[in-house]
């Protein structure tokens, strides 16, 4: 399929589904408004909130502590997964020792750690950031521990035969293989990012899109929890196509999923 | 003889420990003396050792039994003197064409800039100049096997160990490296264990023809000499009669034992 119908129907749907939304929340249907904008708001309402914001200029500080919680969570994170899954990975001992509290921790619903961190970071930003770090952390530290793990056994005898000494392994062998599957997380590992903000702006805050749709379900206001979940989406897909600029770049040597794996 | 030994196995055994605590010996008794400058190829039937009894002249495996020499000195870990090209790929998949062939003076400490031109030069030895800033996922099988031999060569490794180095590529493309390994190998006649399941490969390549029996507990079996003229043209030495009589010879041999190794591995099958 071309490029341009594929995006014509992409939009189709977006149009169908915003049309039927406000038509089945506005025009009654054999006598009955089967969307009661008591619940469901109305497209109508929700883009004017979101213009109301972006015009008088709110959003924008919103926006900015939950972009800055969410790039505190992963860089901070990511740090910790790649130094700890270098560490475990390098000394099966250590692994093997916290392997149970390591299952342990990832087990758990980050979401009941939120009240502990806000308990002890406050209602600032760092419990928000620790939220974060507790997600996108596993999925570093997991990714590394791999990375370091399954490094080909032919690529790392042949470093050997070469001659390269154990710190040379670590730069030229280790380290790549560790960080290109870190790199291959990064879309899930930045949307975490994102999730830990969010959620611990929802649980307590005082700013963030999280507090903004925590106030709006507060006073019942639909639409206002609409808009907060539109913003938050189209910051989402933003940040994600950041982050495919930032892969197609640290990424180039990989084989593309349609020249088959190598 | 004059010429210095530069791979020697003797009574080397190789034996492993599998997983239910019984010893299975791979290699049994081996001696194998390659000299300075000499061309030895390994063949033997699927299973039988070869590659193991590789990986000991390169040190990442430790003999059971035997020792392992290396320029008359026993050797102790990794074999320094070595180039080892291998069957799978060994390129680092992070690395372009360039870098993967310069990484073997960088870590020695050569100065990148003069690394990254010796690079370019062996890069252009083996065909592949405008190739360098590839990755080796870009390149195909036949052009990552020059890649990894122009990483071995740029190192000048007193011995080269090949392990069925051009087993995964085409017919044709095997001719090809064939002859460029025999072009690149006259410039200096490095001492080279070249380890193949083809004995025309074999035969075409080097000088001398070792044959090992089926596993386990493989043995040498036999050891020709080759005398075909060198230097060698390995499409045109395909169509000499002593070629011919040399094969016939040594098939006769091997023939029996690649029919053992069929036959164990079917039974090996049977019994899973």
């Amino acid at each position: 399929m071309s490029r341009p119908t594929l995006f014509a129907l992409q939009v189709l749907v977006a149009v169908v589904g915003i049309v039927l939304w406000q038509v089945l929340s506005t025009v009654p249907v054999f006598g009955k408004i089967l969307l009661p904008p008591f619940f469901f708001s109305n497209p109508f309402d929700v883009f004017s909130q979101i213009v109301k914001w972006f015009a008088s200029g709110v959003i924008w500080k919103h926006l900015g502590i939950t972009l800055a919680e969410s790039i505190l969570a992963f860089v901070i994170g990511s740090l910790g997964g790649v130094l700890v899954g270098f560490w475990f990975a390098r000394q099966p001992l250590v692994a093997a020792v916290f392997d149970p509290y390591v299952k342990m921790v990832n087990a758990l619903p980050r979401v009941v750690l939120a009240p502990i961190f806000a308990l002890w970071l406050g209602l600032g930003i760092w419990s928000k950031v620790a939220l974060g770090v507790t997600l996108v952390f596993f999925i570093v530290f997991f990714n590394v521990y791999q990375g370091v793990k399954e490094v080909s056994r032919t690529v790392l005898d042949n470093g050997r035969m070469l001659g390269m000494s154990e710190r040379q392994l670590m730069q030229h062998v280790y380290w790549p293989s560790a960080l290109s599957w870190m790199f291959s997380s990064l879309h899930t590992s930045v949307g975490f990012a994102v999730v830990g903000a969010v959620v611990g702006e929802y649980l307590g805050s005082a700013a963030g899109l999280g507090y903004l749709i925590q106030q709006a379900e507060g006073v019942f206001d639909v639409a206002g929890v609409f808009a907060g979940m539109f913003v938050l989406s189209a910051f989402v897909i933003l940040i994600d196509f950041g982050v495919t600029l930032v892969e197609r770049r640290l990424l180039v040597w990989r084989p593309t999923a349609s020249d088959g794996r190598g | 003889m004059t010429t210095p030994t530069a791979v020697a196995l003797e009574d080397t055994e190789v034996a492993f420990r599998l997983g239910d605590g019984r010893v299975y010996t791979a290699v049994e008794k081996a001696h194998l003396a390659v000299a300075q400058g000499e061309f030895v190829a390994i063949v033997g039937p699927t299973g039988c050792g070869k590659s193991t009894l590789l990986n000991v002249a390169a040190g990442l495996l430790k003999p059971a039994a035997g020792s392992v020499r290396i320029f008359d000195q026993p050797l102790a870990g990794l074999n320094r003197d070595a180039g080892y090209l291998f069957q799978a790929d060994a390129l680092f998949p992070w690395k372009t064409a360039l870098d993967n062939v310069a990484i073997g003076l960088e870590i020695k400490g050569t100065p990148r800039t003069e690394a990254l031109s010796q690079a370019l030069k062996w890069l252009t030895s083996v065909g592949l100049g405008a190739f360098a800033n590839r990755y080796p996922h870009m390149l195909s099988g036949g052009q990552r096997k020059r890649v990894a031999l122009a990483q071995v060569l740029i190192r000048d490794p007193k011995i080269l160990l090949m392990d069925e180095p051009f087993g995964p590529l085409d017919a044709q493309t095997r001719q090809v490296m064939g002859n460029l390994l025999l072009d690149l190998w006259n410039a200096d006649r490095k001492a080279v264990l070249f380890v193949t399941h083809d004995l025309e490969e074999a035969i075409a390549l080097a000088d001398r023809v070792v044959i090992m029996s089926a596993g386990p507990s493989s043995r040498i079996i036999g050891d020709w000499r080759v005398g075909l003229a060198r230097p060698r043209d390995i499409f045109e030495v395909r169509l000499d009669k002593e070629f011919h009589a040399l094969h016939r010879e040594i098939w006769s041999v091997l023939k029996d034992e690649v029919m053992k190794g069929y036959a164990q591995s079917t039974r090996a099958a049977e019994a899973v």
